[in-house]
Parts: C-alpha cells; structure tokens; sequence
C-alpha cells in the first residue's frame, strides 16, 4: 500500500529570491527517483506539501505547469519555522515533497471559454502555473481571449518579472500589470489597486471565467467589480489558503462545513462558498 | 456456524487459547478506571466494567504514533529521507468492546479509509484485528446509544458478540474472522442449543437507555441555518475548550502532525489534536477561521451531528457512548445540544 503521508525525496535545484523585500523565493525541486516525477502528476491549481525532516511540512501552490517537464516549482513566502529554514537552504540540498493534492481548477469546465485571471500580491503561484498551461502551444487553442490583472504593492514585489514581461510581449495574452504605487519614472505599466484597474480594462464576462485569488481585502473589493462586469457567482472561482498537517482530507482541521479544503478544494467557485459557513 | 456457550470456567482457558495465536486487547483495571490494554496474563482481563474512561480508539489511533523516522548526520548520504517506522501489525483480538465502540470504528472508516485515500496505519489495523465484542446490559445514565442508530447489542462493527447469560457466556459468530477465533477456542466451549435468550435480553437491554435526540431532524435542517442559529452563543458559555471531550471521544479523529529531533536522529510523530484548541486552525499568517470560542464549539458539534451526516449521507459521528457527558468539567451534554439541534427553531431550552 502506498504510504500518502511519506514524502518523495527531492533535491533543490535552484532558488531564486523573487521580490525586493526577500520575502519570496522560488525553490526548483528535481526528484530523487525519476519514478517518483511520474507518481506527482499534477494539474494546474493543486498544491504539494513541502516537507524538511527535523521541522515540519507546509502546503504550498504548486507555480510551476503540468507542460514544464523534469522539475516542479514552488514560490514560499518567509513566515513561520519551515519556510524560514527553507529561505536559508541553498541548491543541492535533500528535502521532501507530498502530492499532488486538491482539486486543481476546473479546467474541463473553462474549455472553450474565455479566461480572465486576477492576482494580487504573492498569491499568483498557482495562476502563474495556469498561465503557463494556458499559453502552451498544445493548449492555447483550448481557450478564448485570456486576460492577467496582476498587482502587488510595488514594481519590486511582482512575483516572475522576466515571464511577465515576456507575457506582455505576446498577442494571445492581454496583460494588466499594476502596482499601488511606485516612483520609478521609467515604470510602464499600470498604477492603481486591482479592483480599480479590473474595473477600467472591464474584461467582458461574455462566455468567460474570472480565477480569483490574492488578499482577502483585494477579493472583497474585486467582486462586485466582477458582478458588475455580469460575472455570475458559479463562473468566479477563487483557491483558498488554511492550515492543513495531512493534506488527503483525513487530519481534520481544514474543513469549511462540510468540505475539507484540502481535498474537496482548494478551488471553489463562488456559488459554492455561498453554500458554506463563511469560516475561512 | 452455530451459536455456542462458554462457561465461566472455561472462559480462561479459552482468552488462553486466543492468547497463543493472537496479541490480545481487553479491558484492565489500571487505578480507578479500566482501559484496553494488551494482556500479559488471563486474570488482568476484566469484562466486569460498565465503560473505559478513554475509548478503545488509541488501538486503531494511538494518541501518539511514530510515523517515520530519518537521519540528520551530515556523514549520512540519507539525511533528510524520510522511512517507515517499523509496526507491529500481527493479527490481534479485542475482547469485550462494547458494541457502541466497534460501532464508532465503522463511523471513523469513512474518514480514514476511502476510495481514492487510504491511511495505511488505520487500514492494515482494521484488517489484522478480530473483535469480539461484549453486549451491554447495564448502561451508564449517560449512555443513548439507540438514539444514535446503534444499541447494546448492536453487531455492526463486530466480529462475535458476546453475551452474559449468567453461568458463562453466549458467543455468536458474525464474520469468517469470528468464525476462526471461535473454532480456536472450540476445546473450552459447548453447543448452545436453541434457546438462547438474546432476543429479550436485547430488547431489556434497549428499553434501559433513554432517548436523547433525532439525528435525522438535524439532518434534514439546512446547513447554514443551524451554524447562524443564535443557540450557539448559549452552547458555548460554559465552555473552557479544555478538549477533553475530543480525547475520550470514539469518533474524535483529527491529528496534528510533528517532528521531534533528538541529537541527530528524528522522528515524525502524529499525534492526537482538538478542534478545541485555537492552534488547531491557526495560519501562519496569523489569521485564524476559528479565533473564537464559539466558533470551535459550534464545529465540535456541527461536524458529530451535521457536517457528517451531509458529507457521507449517513447517520451522525456519534455512538452515544456519553463519554463526553461524563468528561466535562461544566456539565456540557450533547443530548441537549442535540435537541436543541433538533427542535424546529434550535431554541429547545433543557
């Protein structure tokens, strides 16, 4: 019987520190055994549980893209004992690796559809993994016009800056970079919070799907914008964050109701929240 | 196979013959209070006790297991990979659960062993242990466990049932697991005949236990509207999230997991945790869904007798052992919240 709570060993491959405050990082990770890669056969919106033998393990979006082959990426924000100890790993290390876990987005569902994503800050790990899935050229035709709000508080806190600025590049992805606020005269994007800039670039619901996910302040601001632009509740979908130990729907602490965010989520559209206790 | 009688005389020599081929759990009387303990000779086997103070699910569930261990010494090329702890998993007996226990395992597999996940420690336990469980003939005043769906003699989660029939013991054997442990001990038993009385005594047995509430009432209520009921705020008052109703509850499952690091050596450890405790939910942010009293109290008894009747469309997680009744430091009774549950508008006022 496979053990779901044994973690696949893996070796980090590279770290890259993606923001000005040193927050955020990026951790490349190879599989020790290759059969392992084949076992992690994920799908864009699912998370994995990093694990470091001695500290603990952590549940974290999975950045990279089911196209991207030979490795996975997880982007971690520096705020308790594990990610600290994480930011101070270097390449080369041995650590561990839980999943594919969740349900991932409903990617049947947006086939054919227009997608509108919006991000804020640094939850864009798993949109970026979406981004990546959706330009792909075995993929691209699969869907409609594909739009990107993306904001952080300011130009050094964007999460992925050269594939943002090659994204900006292309033709089938309209991209709409922001920021709170910044001095840097050479900035060429947009300034202004999401909900404000969501509201001026208005994405047309037309046949399309908003993916939500950033700051609660951000997401509370944002959806009436959405339900302006005539987004109905059960085409907004949005992943959420909890404190999770077994990660498969067992330990018992995630739960929204009757949902385990872990398993049943962590994607729920909007519709579906509205079913459940607003405990999250 | 045919019902069969063991006398009291016999009954050592037959726990004997058990003990031989098996690990065998029964109750042992350790201070004031009995518990399942693996026996080391036939007299520490007690059968004469009403309820464990804890409930038998430290078998399936120890309070703390070792997962995994791992190796942090530099010089070792597999620091930092985690293996298996070794388990005993050699087949084993548990003699003289109450039926309302066995019944509580059945309610734990939905959690712990599904179609697509399978917790491997639960699961190989489960199918390594034979349970012979002991019919309930003298209920404690907190014991309801006919109005949660099981009963004194209730069968479902055992493998024989045992009945005191005074001079000895009636056993019957419910599964091909029952059927062996019988045939082992067959040396010590004799045939019982046609007229065992279980039928009455199960019937006496159930006519003793009060009716508490229905579950099915609560299940037919709306989700949303029991959480926002206003009853909460009364519920929770007396509540000191001291968490021992979570312990000594059958079907109280959720674990925390840690590491434990001594010199260079380590340990993965599950170990059990409470939806009393604010640490249970807490982010690393420092945002936490059920900062507040009444929040985890409301998911206590939402979860036994909402969330997962809805979930596995079933009846609630909950035997009606009263254990959490007996447990609790300020008089909280899950028979009136219960009917408090139940009743049309939560406001039922016991």
């Amino acid at each position: 019987m496979d053990n779901p709570y044994l973690p696949y060993p893996v070796r980090i491959d590279s770290v890259i520190t993606e923001t000005e405050d040193r927050n955020l990082k990026t951790f490349t990770l190879v599989f020790i055994n290759a059969e392992d890669e084949r076992k992690f056969e994920y799908i864009a919106g699912q998370f994995g549980m990093l694990s470091i033998a001695g500290l603990g393990e952590i549940p974290i979006g999975i950045a990279s893209s089911p196209t991207e082959k030979g490795f996975v990426k997880f982007t971690v924000n520096k705020v308790g004992k594990v990610t600290t100890y994480l930011h101070n790993m270097e390449a080369g290390e041995i650590m561990g690796v839980r999943g594919p876990m969740g349900n991932s987005y409903p990617w049947d569902l947006l086939r054919g559809s227009n997608v509108v994503i919006i991000g804020g800050g640094f939850a864009f790990t798993t949109l970026r993994s979406s981004i990546v899935y959706m330009i792909d050229p075995k993929n691209r035709s699969k869907f409609g016009n594909i739009d990107v709000v993306y904001g952080a508080r300011s130009p050094g806190l964007l999460l992925y800056k050269d594939e943002l600025a090659e994204w900006e590049k292309r033709s089938d992805i309209n991209m709409h970079i922001t920021v709170d606020g910044t001095n840097d005269p050479n900035w060429k994007y947009n300034v202004g919070f999401v909900p404000t800039v969501t509201k001026q670039k208005a994405p047309s619901a037309e046949n399309a799907y908003a993916i939500i996910c950033g700051p609660p302040i951000m997401i509370k601001f944002t959806l009436p914008v959405l339900t302006e632009l005539g987004f109905p509740p059960e085409r907004i979908i949005s992943s959420l964050e909890m404190r999770m130990k077994c990660g498969i729907g067992i330990c018992g602490r995630c739960n929204i109701g009757t949902e385990y965010v872990c398993k049943d989520g962590p994607v729920f559209t909007l519709e579906q929240l509205a079913g459940l206790p607003a405990e999250y | 196979m045919p019902d069969i009688r063991i006398s009291k005389e016999n009954f050592p020599g037959a726990i004997k013959q058990l003990m031989d081929r098996y690990r065998v759990f029964a109750p042992v009387k350790k201070g004031r209070f009995h518990e399942f303990a693996l026996l080391q000779n036939v007299e520490q086997a007690d059968l004469g006790f009403s309820n464990t103070l804890l409930s038998p699910k430290g078998l399936f569930h120890p309070q703390a297991e070792r997962m995994f261990e791992y190796s942090l010494a530099r010089e070792d090329p597999n620091a930092g990979i985690l293996k298996e702890a070794q388990k005993d998993f050699s087949p084993r007996v548990i003699l003289g659960i109450r039926p309302c226990d066995a019944k509580a395992f059945e309610l734990d597999d939905a959690n712990f062993n599904t179609e697509s996940i399978k917790d491997p420690w639960w699961v190989q336990r489960r199918e390594t242990t034979t349970m012979i469980g002991l019919a309930c003939e003298s209920p404690c005043s907190t014991c309801f466990c006919t109005s949660m769906g099981t009963g004194p003699f209730d069968t479902a989660g055992l493998d024989v049932l045992l009945v005191n029939i005074g001079e000895g013991y009636a056993a019957r054997a419910l599964t091909e697991k029952g059927t062996k442990v019988l045939e082992i001990t067959s040396g010590c038993s004799s045939p019982a005949g046609d007229h065992l009385p279980l039928a009455e005594r199960q019937q006496a047995a159930e006519q003793r236990i009060g009716t508490a509430f229905d579950p099915a009432a609560i299940a037919k209520k709306e989700m949303l509207e029991l959480y926002n009921s206003p009853a909460w705020e009364e519920v929770q008052f007396a509540c000191l999230n001291c968490g021992a109703c979570t312990f000594v509850c059958p079907t109280c499952w959720c674990f925390d997991i840690q590491d434990e690091v001594c010199a260079d050596k380590g340990d993965r450890l599950r170990l059990w945790d409470s939806c009393m405790f604010p640490l249970f939910t807490l982010h690393g942010s420092g945002h936490n869904p059920r900062s507040n009293k009444i929040q985890r109290v409301r998911q206590r008894f939402m979860h036994k007798l909402k969330y997962y009747q809805d979930k596995y469309n079933s009846g609630p997680a909950c035997v009606g052992c009263g254990r959490c009744v007996q447990a609790c430091p300020v008089n909280i009774d899950i028979r009136q919240v219960g009917q408090k549950m139940a009743s049309p508008d939560c406001s039922c006022s016991i």
